[in-house]
């Protein structure tokens, strides 16, 4: 009787009665590739869970030069389980990543973005770039050595680029070098400026999903196919993919607990061995490998105007395929999909393989 | 009629442009400070022209020290056959700080593997251009390190 009761009182002003309609309505074509719906959810989990220790470390967490590795130490030797929040932190960022790319290339290659789905895909595109944003601004934030050098040779980067390079540059870093001038900037943008975007972005990005429904794959007939309702059946299994992500996210944290390394010191040399984070990976060697002066460019100059070209064709490609968006199978765009793969798996691979000279 | 016309299209575009133009105006006066609120101020640069780097005797033959230039990090490297060189610490590439390899007794970069001689030339690796070189003087037991003019 009672929660009858709390039930009318709430459907009254909140609209749960639609909502749950909705969810019982909205239906999940189910086929042999639907294991790649669970990915975009999984996304999202993690970004909870993000948030969730986001939050937690802020209690302890002190973003000054003087500090910040102080304060990193602190969490993980004495506040109880702090190393555990904080490496869950890490590690879910790097599965977040990881499981951002495999929704992206996922969606890529069933050719998901087709109309009326562009959007979608621009919101998500977007949104893995910020992803990696937080990754490269909470990757400084312990203040620790190879973190001090990634963002030297990454702010460095952006300086490269001709005319606003230097304004970008000096913007990034707080400042005409990487202190701890920098240190609070990317704070501020990895716990307010990104956050803040973020939201905005995923709440576009989810909402799109549910007005334009599950699509399925070219060539899969959506009036044959078989479909199970979202609402409980696909929401419960996109629990147990929570729950199996969960599980591997603490055995990564308790049995590879989250390194703090060497207190960064703005006059000591770069350190053997340096490297990106894996994600950085690729361009990192690609860049490595172009020679110093092509024709009259600087070699740095050309990859990071290839990257951002790259970037840009790569976001822009349903608007290009035209094929897929009369339901047809589109072999092209399949290819240019298989060859970023391969080329980010190999390049990234040959980068851990290279020694360290 | 036609007269009354005539004078309403310029009015109305009058209006139209006053209007564009305020709203631009009023985009402008929010946009300026918060563009030069997030730029960061200049802060006067300590530009040391000249540094007590080390002492004599401090730094073993084949080895090396990182000091301060200002606000940018310099190396002194007292070379196998003991001399003192001097210079800029900052590799040309993307700026990490580089090190003196006393296995191959010349200068070398960590981050993407850049390689100069002991006169700051690039040897191998991206890195574009050379590394600036510092005069080395020795006065009484300290090794002064200054920009050369
Ligand atoms: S920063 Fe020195 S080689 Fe790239």
């Amino acid at each position: 009787m009672e929660k009858n009761f709390l039930y009318e009182w709430f459907s009254k002003r909140i609209p749960l009665k639609n909502m749950i309609e909705f969810g019982k309505k909205k239906t999940v074509p189910v086929h042999k590739y639907s294991v790649w719906y669970y990915f975009g959810g999984i996304c999202l989990f993690l970004f909870v869970v993000q948030v969730l220790t986001g939050i937690m470390l802020l209690l302890y967490y002190r973003p000054t030069a003087e500090s910040a590795f102080e304060s990193v130490q602190f969490i993980v030797t004495q506040v109880k389980f702090g190393w555990l929040v904080r490496s869950i932190h890490s590690w879910a960022a790097n599965i977040l990543i990881a499981a951002s790319f495999i929704h992206m290339f996922s969606v890529y290659l069933m050719k998901s973005y087709r109309p009326p789905r562009e959007m979608t895909w621009l919101t998500g595109f977007f949104l893995l770039l910020i992803f990696l944003a937080f990754g490269f601004s909470g990757y400084l934030l312990p203040w620790n050595e190879l973190a001090f050098f990634a963002t030297q040779v990454g702010t460095n980067m952006a300086g490269a680029i001709p005319l606003v390079g230097g304004y970008i540059k000096t913007f990034l870093r707080g400042g005409e070098e990487v202190t701890g001038a920098t240190l609070i900037r990317f704070f501020g943008f990895h716990v307010a400026v990104l956050p803040g975007i973020t939201t905005v972005l995923l709440a576009i990005h989810i909402y799109l999903v549910q007005v334009h429904g599950m699509s399925a794959p070219i060539g899969i007939e959506k009036n044959k196919i078989k479909e199970e309702p979202f609402f409980p059946n696909f929401i419960l299994k996109d629990m147990v993919g929570w729950s199996l992500v969960l599980t591997l996210l603490v055995f990564l944290s308790v049995f590879f607990p989250w390194e703090i390394g060497v207190k960064a010191d703005p006059f000591a040399s770069a350190p053997v061995g340096i490297k990106p984070e894996w994600y950085f990976m690729f361009m990192f060697i690609t860049l490595k490998f172009i020679p110093g002066k092509v024709l009259f460019f600087e070699g740095e100059v050309l990859g990071i105007f290839g990257f951002i070209f790259a970037g840009i064709i790569w976001m822009l490609l349903p608007f290009f395929d035209k094929k897929a968006a009369q339901e047809k199978r589109s072999t092209f765009f399949t290819l240019i999909g298989v060859f970023v793969i391969l080329y980010i798996s190999v390049i990234t691979i040959v980068g851990y393989m290279l020694p360290g000279k | 009629m036609n007269n009354n016309k005539e004078v309403n299209i310029p009015r109305r575009s009058f209006i139209d442009y006053l209007l564009g133009g305020s709203i631009l105006a009023l985009i402008a006066s929010v946009l300026y400070p918060t563009i030069k609120f997030i730029m960061p101020p200049k802060v006067p640069e300590a530009s040391q022209s000249s540094v007590k780097a080390a002492k004599v005797g401090e730094l073993a033959p084949n080895s090396y020290k990182i000091f301060r230039m200002g606000t940018k990090p310099g190396i002194l490297i007292h070379t196998e056959d003991g001399k003192f060189i001097a210079m800029s610490a900052v590799c040309t590439h993307l700026g990490c700080i580089i090190q003196y390899r006393p296995d191959m007794q010349h200068v070398w970069c960590a981050c993407h593997n850049g390689h100069f001689d002991l006169n700051g030339k690039v040897i191998s690796g991206p890195p574009p251009l050379p590394l600036e070189v510092f005069q080395v003087n020795i006065v009484g037991d300290e090794i002064i390190v200054s920009k050369k003019g």
